[in-house]
């Protein structure tokens, strides 16, 4: 047991099911490619609570998750019981269903060409063989479970005509109905439904809505475990939380007993050296800006306007379903923008018709945070993916210089610091440091006026980690305006000059100069949807109404 | 984390081998690339033990050569859309329309048969420039406009040959396919060579093909690197349409007539010979070396039966039967690839 762990005792003894946790997770690790991205993770949930899990992206929640699942083999040493029982890891897939578990994932597992009803009943027939699928008897239950909870559903309507929120209601009953029509089996207990964020994209209304659910779903017993970024939301539906960070448990409270500064601090560990001596001085004049974007809009985002000097870092953040990560994207054209207008160097262009080849035409270069499937086309040679750019310059009379567009990406490779810089070889065959290095080495040998980037060290490891931020800043220096999207707030503090915040769709928050702190920028993004709320939330806080 | 042992495909393209390239691995991938070459010398070596009369002659060389010319040269019409990803089933169609053009414009309505030739790969880009539209502008799976497209032009060609075989093409064209010869082969197989020598320059030393294989692979990467995808597909359907049409133009000169069906049985040994030799000298990428020597493999497979007494049907059975295999291995060289490397 961890010294943190709070108020457990107190959890057992109030809680009328027994002292048995549903789940009692103890030592749990586990590494990628010699990343611990779990390290010993003790975690119980207990019957009819409703159990929070906080952390940053990549602190461990997701691969948690993904144990109980069965999806991921935890290293061994560790144990798993679930309702009293040891449990063998790791989990078989799918055998979750068998201990009484459910999930729903963020993206919902709706297939929206299909009936509420069809939709509703997918999981049992595809584990069941049904030979007359009475369809009459079906809706009827249907409707009868939807009174349960209150939802209007009608069960022949097509999900793709449904609303956000009533899509996320429809995939939560159905956990709840898998959960309860497993009950029964004599390893299921009383039921967990674990929820991997599935508030971040719906509106206040359809919160409450779904904080009613969970409470109800509670109330019967079963226990609920509920995974978020969102301090606020944590902080009203739970009743114990556990925050992980790094891929360590930090500790695990009852949500009443903190303050929201203290779970800050706990998400986000102690404070760093201050870098903020190496930023380009302040205040220039105002009205040199290289870079203008005005009132972009496109489904997330509304009016967002923001300018860039030439050489200045602009950082954008927010919380999972701010729409911050949109913005590189819809300035390059690879996303379509509904409006929005992009100046750059004195010439005005409208986003709505905007593509990669225009922007490209304007010296823009975009490095995605999808390397797969975005960046780099794995199978083709390191060589090839470099100068795929630049690749016109090789040809001449008697077709492709080859062997001078190999030795010329031998030196941008040495230059960018890709080891090994042999052009030749696979590009997946680099590590993920050294294939970003690749993308950079790409993009920069254009010498781009705009460098746009999202979560640019993503997968990279520590060492490969700086030299990206020294070729960004290099880059910075030499007068391109660069834009970095990214929720690693210690990143964001690194390289930027000034940090936007969003919050649902619009910049919420601008940090300059000496503000940029990992705390702050994390404080801000956590703190933002308490005062976006409208009136009526309740005190920091506030008791869950059971 | 993606650290590869080793990966077959990309490494040749730079022509510089991997650091890490064990001495076992090099063997592999040798006998990898070289793979249907040598099985081409164990079939002429088989059968020319088992039949050596019938089998080891000057004429029978020169028949297998010659006349497997318009097979070649299709598929190297195919070759250029699946580099770009997209399927064609509409070659062997376009083929079939521009062979029963020159029987009905040339035989039947005396048209000059140099003009005749220009109109057929008029009508072939045609196809192509029509097969682009439905697939681009209107997002439709190529594999289903072009199956679609190929059966019309099978309906228009019974149509515009009223169903019946055309004989009496112009003696220019026959003389100049088939019955003209250099080092005593038809100068068919020599259309066929210079064909996969240009597409492998263009696939391989060109900006244009190293273009295609970009979007051929990664659609998204392409787009945001500024290609622009829906002009170099569409242009890739053209080319292969236009490139079928020259293929009927052979056809034509190698029958001396126009029939309505038989230009239909090309399309599945076209695809076989692109799989199969996607698996050969550039292993894991569809090329047209590769390609070239799997038509001779498959015909040469063929040929032996046939001369060992086995039926026609055999035909079918190895033609079909390389297909699955050759995209079998392939996806099964790719996934050790991708296991090989290790993504997380």
């Amino acid at each position: 047991m961890r010294p943190t762990e709070q108020g457990s005792g107190r959890m057992t003894t109030t809680d009328q099911d027994g002292p048995v946790p549903l789940v009692e997770a103890r030592n749990v690790s586990k590494s990628f490619g010699g990343v611990r991205v779990l390290d010993a993770v003790d975690l119980d949930v207990l019957p009819g609570e409703i159990h929070g899990l906080l952390g940053e992206n990549g602190s461990g929640k997701s691969t948690f998750i993904k144990v109980l699942a069965g999806f991921h083999e935890p290293e061994p040493g560790g144990q798993l019981r679930i309702n009293g029982e040891q449990v063998p890891l790791p989990l078989a897939p799918g055998a979750f269903r068998d201990y009484g578990m459910s999930f729903v994932h963020q993206d919902l597992g709706l297939m929206p060409s299909l009936s509420v009803l069809e939709n509703l009943r997918l999981g049992a027939f595809s584990r069941v063989n049904r030979w007359a699928i009475s369809w009459r008897a079906e809706a009827r239950a249907a409707r009868v479970l939807f009174a349960e909870f209150s939802l209007g559903l009608d069960p022949a309507t097509r999900v793709s005509e449904l609303t956000g929120t009533e899509r996320a209601l429809l995939a939560i009953v159905r956990a709840v109905h898998e959960m309860r029509t497993l009950r029964g089996g004599d390893r299921s207990g009383p039921g967990l439904l674990i929820l991997d964020e599935p508030t971040v994209f719906l509106p206040e209304t359809g919160r409450r809505q779904l904080f009613g659910l969970m409470r109800e779903i509670a109330a019967l017993g079963s226990a609920v475990l509920f995974v978020s970024h969102d301090l606020d939301e944590v902080r009203e539906i739970t009743d114990r939380v556990t925050i992980f960070r790094d891929g360590a448990v930090t500790a695990t409270v009852r949500t009443a007993t903190v303050s929201d500064a203290e779970l800050i601090q706990l998400i986000i560990g102690r404070a760093l050296p201050d870098y903020s001596a190496e930023r380009v001085a302040e205040e220039q004049t105002t009205d040199d800006a290289a870079v203008r974007v005005g009132e972009l809009s496109d489904e997330r985002l509304a009016s967002v306007t923001f300018s860039l000097r030439a050489g200045e870092v602009l950082g954008m953040t927010g919380l999972l379903g701010s729409g911050f990560e949109r913005v590189p994207y819809l300035v390059f054209g690879a996303l379509p923008a509904a409006t929005g207008s992009l100046e750059i160097d004195g010439e005005r262009l409208s986003l709505p018709a905007m593509d990669p080849v225009k922007a490209i035409a304007h010296r823009m270069a975009l490095i995605p945070a999808d390397r797969q499937r975005d960046g780099s086309v794995g199978s083709i040679s390191v060589g090839d993916n470099a100068m795929l750019r630049v690749i016109d310059r090789y040809t001449s009379w008697h077709g492709l210089a080859r062997r001078r567009m190999a030795r010329d990406c031998e030196r941008l490779l040495d230059r960018f610091d890709v080891r090994p810089a042999l052009p030749g070889i696979a590009y997946q065959s680099l590590s993920g440091g050294n294939q970003q290095k690749v993308l950079l080495a790409k993009w920069l040998s254009a010498e781009p006026r705009m460098l746009l980037l999202h979560e640019p060290t993503q997968g990279v490891d520590v060492g490969a980690r700086a030299q990206i931020y020294r070729v960004v800043h290099d880059a910075a220096r030499a007068g391109c305006s660069v834009l970095c999207a990214s929720s690693d707030y210690e990143q964001l503090a690194l390289i930027c000059d000034r940090v936007l915040i969003f919050d649902r769709g619009r910049v919420a928050r601008e940090l300059r100069g000496s503000e940029i702190t990992k705390e702050r920028i994390a404080h801000e993004c956590y703190t933002l949807a308490d005062r976006a709320e409208p009136a009526g939330a309740g005190p920091p806080g506030a008791p869950a109404d059971r | 984390m993606t650290q590869a042992s080793r990966t077959t495909e990309g490494a040749e393209a730079g022509g510089e081998p991997p650091r890490r390239t064990a001495v076992g691995g090099l063997a592999r991938n040798l006998a990898q690339r070289f793979a249907i070459g040598i099985a081409l010398v164990v079939v002429v070596v088989v059968f020319g033990a088992l039949k050596p009369e019938a089998f080891l002659t000057t004429s029978m060389l020169q028949g297998i050569l010659g006349s497997q010319a318009v097979l070649v040269v299709l598929t190297c019409a195919l070759l250029i859309p699946l580099t770009a990803g997209d399927y064609d089933l509409s070659v062997a169609g376009v083929l079939m329309l521009s062979q029963m053009m020159i029987g009905v414009l040339n035989a039947q309505m005396g048209l000059n048969i140099g003009l005749v030739v220009v109109l057929c790969l008029l009508a072939g880009a045609l196809v192509g420039l029509l097969n682009g539209a439905f697939v681009l502008l209107f997002g439709v799976d190529p594999f289903i406009v072009t199956l679609g497209t190929g059966t019309v032009l099978g309906g228009v060609v019974l149509w515009i040959g009223n169903s019946t075989t055309i004989s009496g093409i112009s003696t220019g064209l026959t003389d100049a396919v088939i019955v003209y010869r250099f080092m005593g082969v038809p100068l068919a197989f020599w259309y066929g060579l210079i064909l996969t020598a240009l597409l492998w320059y263009f696939l391989e030393y060109t900006a244009a093909g190293r273009r295609l294989l970009f979007v051929g692979r990664g659609r998204a990467v392409s787009r945001l690197s500024g290609l622009r995808v829906t002009r170099i597909r569409w242009s890739a359907l053209v080319a292969s349409a236009t490139i079928a049409a020259l293929a009927g133009v052979l056809y034509a000169g190698t029958t001396g007539a126009a029939d309505p069906v038989s230009g239909e049985a090309f399309l599945l040994p076209t695809f076989a010979a692109a799989f199969l030799g996607s698996t050969a000298i550039l292993p894991g990428k569809f090329n047209s070396w590769g390609s070239f020597l799997a038509v001779y493999f498959l015909v040469t497979g063929t040929t032996g039966l046939t001369t060992l007494g086995a039926q026609s049907f055999v035909q079918d059975l190895f033609y079909g039967g390389a297909l699955v295999v050759a995209v079998c291995a392939s996806r099964y060289s790719r996934r050790k690839e991708v296991r090989e490397s290790g993504s997380l």
